[in-house]
């Protein structure tokens, strides 16, 4: 171990700067381009190997300095929830529809970007003054909107095109807020680890498409990787929110400040209790905090990974974000910081033995 | 002509939300400086640009007034480490989830309208469209820095930064009214160099959109003799397609009926096509919804007409309208201005029965 890497892990400038341009860019599931040729630039320089497969997912390869490495694969997705555009009416108004899972009561007056030069758009609807007063508490239908790219947007985009919306990255005080946290954080996180990978594991990293749709990278990411360990790294919603009866919440999933968030179980993989042992055992003894997520619903990449040939021990480990699928996310940089930490404390320190120990 | 965009994309970042103008006020304070005489601030907000009438016996004076205010949210309590929030003005409180805002407290907070998700609502609550009673606001801070930094009462702005589409389209936050402030400004640069039979009163009004206290009360104490609102009007769009909307790009809308004078209305169609400008005729038989409402009952009442800007999705935070629109609208304006002349309230009045 070098001196410098003694020193705890700081999310600096640079790692806030990698993050601000991943948030960014848009990356539409399917639509990957400009986030995987973003990233393949932050890599080139840090990998042994780099190669993108048919699906559209980015594989890069650090290699152990040493035979019979452990091979541990780590997972983030590139994709986003956005939108399609499917049709037009005229006059600058366009039908579309969502690509992944959005909720559309958060798709009413925001500002968009639809196509490859990202043409800026607004989805409005119908003014208060023209909405009948037994209308004004209903869901605003989602094909009564339209992305609207002005009276001379006319034909300027085309059924097919993907839309994103045009948020901006911002943070204040410990609070990132930003587009697409998720995943772009773990995306951040990946890069983060290539760039102190250690000698003793190969490192197999993969920057996943179409994780919003299906799973569908990760279906095949690990295939060639042939991993012995799977960690999908990805954002996990903070529901720590008060219920409005009063009662307690107990279905908060995990909570914003209190350190990356482990999964026991979700929807689509129960995680390997042996690293969920190592993993825990590896953030107490560093004195990093961490969290259990509540097990139960929802899923990361791990889902599809784990099922890969014979199938691969995995694991999840996310970082706790608020409002997935809406145009503004909001994180903790202490809660990246502690994940990358914990993360670079997991690939220094595992080994083959992991893996020996006795399942419970 | 100088390019009012940049002007116009200016005044949509600013807050100025309704009794709490001054941001913008400033802004217009310091455009309108060297366009008009005499600058001054009425005793509830309103800015009173004017431009003074060469020399002349009678000087009869017109008011063109655009409100300067815009809707917005203010903080009802502060628990939980949330903001819980109200509105000003008439916020449709399902373009709030997703919302980028300012909180204004001690200190100026960014943070987002969100609200509660579904997993914590009560089943018969869950899906349903968003109301206040679950909105708020996230800034990330904690219940003790809040508790610190914001107070019931603090208000709470749009942030949507500006947007530029294609084709000289603008939208953003508070287009309505500051797309008529901007024309406004645009018929005092095209009278700048021109002798005036008329004072000409521009006047940007306070809390249009709670009470419509600062029209009423600049004209009183303006005492115009007659008077010109201008305000945006619903713009042809999804949902939008009854005989209440306008294309953008259609030009200008004169209004019809109710709080409009006959003879008013007649001269801007008349001046609209002698001009060969595109124009509507908004039909408005019970009354106006904006400034225009209390103007021509005050003092011993006001002859008065109401012009309207295009814009989609007013009452939203991408609230659209085209520049060449605006243009027009402070042309249509300044034509009306410089063909005054001393007699014109007579002649106006004139040439047909009322």
């Amino acid at each position: 171990m070098t001196p410098q890497d003694t020193k705890p892990y700081r999310i600096g400038k640079a790692q806030l700067d990698l993050l601000a341009e991943l948030t960014n860019a848009n990356g539409v599931s399917g639509d990957e381009s400009e986030v995987r040729e973003m990233i393949r630039k932050k890599v080139t320089p840090l990998a042994d190997e780099i190669k993108a497969d048919a699906m559209g997912n980015l594989l890069v390869i650090k290699h152990a300095r040493k035979t019979n490495a452990l091979r541990v694969m780590v997972d983030a997705h590139m994709d986003e929830v956005g939108f399609m555009i499917v049709d037009q009416d005229g006059d600058g108004l366009f039908e579309f529809v969502q690509v992944g899972g959005g909720d559309e009561r958060q798709f009413i007056s925001k500002a968009v970007v639809v196509g490859k030069e990202k043409l800026p758009g607004v989805i409005g609807f119908k003014p208060i003054h023209l909405t009948p007063k037994n209308e004004r508490d209903s869901k605003i239908p989602l094909d009564s909107l339209r992305i609207d790219l002005g009276p001379a947007g006319k034909d300027k985009a085309r059924r097919g095109d993907f839309a994103a919306y045009a948020t901006r990255f911002s943070r204040s005080g410990d609070t990132i807020f930003a587009k697409v946290l998720d995943d772009r954080l773990g995306c951040a996180t990946l890069i983060e680890l290539l760039r102190t990978a250690p000698a003793e594991i190969e490192l197999l990293t993969s920057f996943s498409a179409q994780e919003e749709i299906g799973l569908r990278g990760a279906k095949v990411a690990a295939y060639d990787f042939e991993p012995q360990i799977v960690i999908a790294v990805d954002s996990t919603p903070a529901y720590d929110f008060p219920r409005p009866d009063g009662n307690q919440n107990t279905q908060y999933n995990c909570k914003i400040g209190s350190g990356p968030a482990i999964y026991l179980a979700d929807r689509g993989t129960l995680s390997d209790p042996r690293l969920v042992r190592f993993i825990s055992r590896t953030a107490e003894e560093n004195g990093i905090p961490y969290q259990f997520r509540q097990p139960g619903g929802g899923g990361t990449n791990a889902g599809a990974l784990h099922l890969t040939r014979s199938g691969i021990p995995a694991v999840s480990v996310s970082i706790p974000g608020r409002y997935a699928h809406t145009p503004i996310m909001m994180a903790s940089v202490t809660d990246w910081q502690n994940t990358v930490s914990l993360l670079k404390n997991v690939l220094d320190n595992l080994s083959p033995a992991v893996l020996l120990e006795e399942r419970p | 002509m100088e390019n009012i965009t940049p002007f116009l994309l200016s005044l949509i970042s600013e807050a100025g939300l309704s009794g709490f103008e001054e941001p913008v006020r400033k802004k217009i304070a310091e455009k309108w400086t060297p366009l008009v005489d005499e600058l001054s601030t009425s005793p509830l907000g309103s800015l009173h640009g004017l431009r003074k009438a060469a020399e002349g016996k009678k000087r009869p004076s017109l008011m063109i007034a655009a409100h300067m205010d815009a809707i917005g949210l203010m903080v009802k309590q502060v628990e939980d480490g949330m903001v819980w929030i109200t509105r000003i003005g008439g916020v449709d409180a399902r373009m709030l989830p997703g919302q980028p805002v300012t909180i204004h407290g001690k200190e100026d907070l960014p943070g987002v309208v969100q609200m509660l998700p579904d997993r914590l609502l009560n089943e018969d609550q869950q899906g349903k469209a968003p109301t206040f009673e679950h909105l708020f606001v996230d800034s990330g801070r904690s219940s003790k820095e809040l508790e610190k930094l914001v107070r019931p009462g603090d208000l709470v702005s749009f942030q949507q930064a500006p947007i530029e589409l294609d084709g000289g389209n603008v939208a953003g936050h508070s287009m309505d009214n500051r797309a008529s402030v901007a024309a406004l400004t645009v018929c005092l640069q095209e009278i700048r160099n021109v002798n005036l039979a008329w004072d000409v009163l521009a006047v940007a009004t306070t809390r249009e959109e709670i009470s419509l206290a600062g029209a009423r009360t600049s004209a009183f104490g303006l005492h115009p003799d007659l008077a010109i609102a201008v305000d945006v009007t619903f713009g042809k769009g999804p949902g939008s397609n009854d005989y209440r909307t306008f294309p953008l790009g259609g030009g200008p809308t004169i209004g019809t009926g109710s709080d409009n004078h006959p003879a008013l209305t007649r001269k801007f169609v008349a001046l609209a096509e002698e001009l060969d400008m595109p124009h509507g005729l908004e039909a408005m038989p019970e009354n106006s919804g904006t400034d225009g409402m209390v103007l021509p009952v005050t003092a011993g009442g006001i002859p008065t007409v109401v012009l309207g800007v295009p814009l989609r999705y007013m009452h939203t935070t991408v609230e659209m309208a085209t520049v060449k629109d605006i243009d027009r609208t402070g042309r249509l304006l300044a034509r009306f201005i410089t063909q005054l002349t001393e007699d014109s309230l007579t002649t106006l009045f004139e040439e047909e029965p009322v």
